[in-house]
């Protein structure tokens, strides 16, 4: 198995501030199924804008793509972040854009003409069931449907990495299986999955999905093992957290 | 090929901005308009000079003062002489007496200048180039010895001040151009940086998603360029019948000694090009304004 990212002594702080992140040392393997847990404040999203590239660790060594993130040049950034899928925990839709037009976004910037776009956005408009809200602005949508639109723009350009923020948070427990066995189709794609999550089902739905617990912004295991399945001590005391 | 300057569709979707309810198409209007006069002033100045010193400075007047008629017609004849037989002379005219009378007539009135008044006897002299000091310098010599009560004078000296004047008045107009240029990239930089500001979020979404740099750049650049485009239109109409008029006005001008400052068609291309420099000076002010904000991002 190939590794595709590679954390040695990571640390993160915001400006002069504490470090959000300690010591972190883990490595993800190529086509795999993550899960990162852990109470509120723990750091998961820090984690996430690391591996989606909103951040430059403070200190540590990050491979990524078998590249230093240290000493990759800017210019090599958006080449990297083309690869990887975000789903963000806010959605970040661009509001002047029709859910289509969001969707569309990222096969847009990767220079695709519109007469190949339409086709993608379509399907994946249908497959997370918007068809009919295509055209409609994201302040017309309601939470769950502006996740999905969030969920497909992450995934319409097949990401080597898909990185997904509590992805499941605003929609319905039937909606929320569906996006998950989209996820799944995607991994047996080959794509390297990483979902933050509180929802202890939803862990339990991916029967080989490997799971990060961060606690004060350290890994629970310093070593870094990722554990399948959760061990029911993982899961007690932090189900309650997700309130 | 429009789309490669001005905005697509989807670009204006993505970073919308109000149109000619904005302020910045008519402040790049009010600035072209501006440009476009000063730039035809310091063009109609550089004209007027040249054309002044083509008129004057190959020019002079001899006056013959003396009060016997008979020694200012003799000592004339000998000036004319002179001044025929210099190799930077071009032409030599005696100034009639009758022609005389007629210059003084507004002044003093035509009965005024009787036969009692006597009158300098005068003679215009065209050099084949300019007139020198070297060449004014020979004749004075020569004339001093066949007509003592010669006096010349270069009509370019005398109007050396107004030559002054208006080399200064041009170099304020290249001054006011320049000043323009500049107050256009600041309010270009102001606007690129607040409409960055406002759009901060998509950009930073669309950074997440991929975007280079200069794609990002790209968009400003074609909003600003479309906001340019309608501001030089604007400025355009509004300057081309002012500088219409000024041309009419400048045309009628007859000072009797020199053409007034016109334009050619070096000049004429050279006031075509102010708007499509605006337009090319807004564009790359505004891609160099949020190039240099986005690299301050990750």
């Amino acid at each position: 198995m190939d590794s595709i990212v590679q954390f040695e002594n990571v640390g993160l702080r915001y400006g002069t501030g504490p470090e959000v992140l300690s010591n972190l040392s883990f490595t993800l393997f190529s086509g795999q199924f993550y899960f990162l847990t852990g109470p509120s404040g723990a750091g998961k999203s820090s984690l996430l804008k690391l591996l989606y590239l909103a951040q430059r660790p403070s200190r540590g060594l990050v491979r990524l793509f078998d590249s230093d993130l240290m000493t990759l040049g800017q210019d090599r950034l958006p080449g990297f972040r083309r690869r990887i899928g975000v789903v963000f925990q806010d959605f970040r839709l661009v509001p002047h854009l029709s859910a289509f037009d969001n969707i569309a976004l990222p096969l847009r910037i990767a220079g695709m003409r519109d007469a190949d776009i339409i086709t993608p956005v379509r399907e994946i408009l249908d497959w997370v069931g918007l068809t009919a809200r295509g055209d409609a602005l994201p302040a017309t949508l309601s939470g769950g449907e502006q996740q999905r639109v969030a969920i497909a723009r992450a995934v319409i350009t097949r990401p080597d990495i898909l990185v997904a923020d509590e992805p499941t948070g605003n929609v319905d427990p039937d909606m929320a299986v569906k996006l998950l066995r989209l996820f799944e189709a995607l991994n047996r794609m080959g794509t390297t999955i990483i979902v933050a999550t509180h929802d202890v089902h939803l862990m339990t739905r991916i029967k080989r999905a490997q799971m990060m617990r961060l606690e004060a912004g350290q890994l629970s295991d310093p070593t870094g093992a990722l554990r399948y399945p959760p061990r029911p001590a993982d899961l007690t005391g932090w189900a309650g957290e997700q309130s | 090929m429009l789309g490669l300057i001005f905005p697509t569709g989807h670009d204006r979707r993505l970073i919308p901005q109000a149109r000619l309810t904005g302020p910045m198409p008519w402040v790049m209007a009010i600035m072209l308009f501006l440009t476009m006069l000063a730039t035809a002033a310091a063009l109609a100045l550089g004209s007027a000079g040249q054309q002044i010193n083509a008129d004057l400075a190959g020019r002079a007047t001899v006056q013959i003062v003396n009060a016997d008629a008979q020694a200012r017609q003799t000592q004339a004849v000998a000036a004319e002489a002179v001044l025929r037989s210099d190799r930077a002379v071009a032409a030599v005219t005696q100034v009639s007496e009758t022609e005389v009378r007629d210059l003084l007539a507004p002044w003093l009135g035509s009965g005024a200048v009787s036969d009692d008044i006597p009158l300098p006897a005068l003679i215009d002299v065209d050099f084949r180039t300019r007139a020198d000091a070297a060449a004014l310098a020979r004749l004075r010599g020569a004339l001093s010895r066949a007509a003592p009560d010669a006096r010349i004078d270069a009509h370019g000296q005398w109007l050396r001040p107004v030559f002054d004047l208006i080399a200064t008045l041009r170099w304020l107009a290249v001054g006011l151009v320049a000043l323009l240029v500049l107050a256009s990239m600041a309010s270009v930089m102001l606007s690129a940086r607040s409409s960055f500001a406002a759009h901060s979020e998509t950009i930073d979404i669309m950074h997440l998603l991929g975007s280079t740099h200069a794609q990002i750049a790209r968009l400003f650049q074609r909003r600003i360029a479309l906001d340019a485009a309608l501001g030089a239109l604007f400025g355009c109409l509004l300057a081309a019948p002012v500088l219409w008029m000024l041309g009419q006005a400048a045309g009628r001008l007859d000072s009797g000694l020199v053409s007034a400052g016109s334009f050619g068609l070096v000049d004429w291309l050279l006031l075509a090009t102010v708007p499509i420099a605006g337009i090319a000076l807004a564009v790359i002010t505004a891609r160099i304004t949020v190039l240099s904000a986005l690299r301050k991002k990750l």
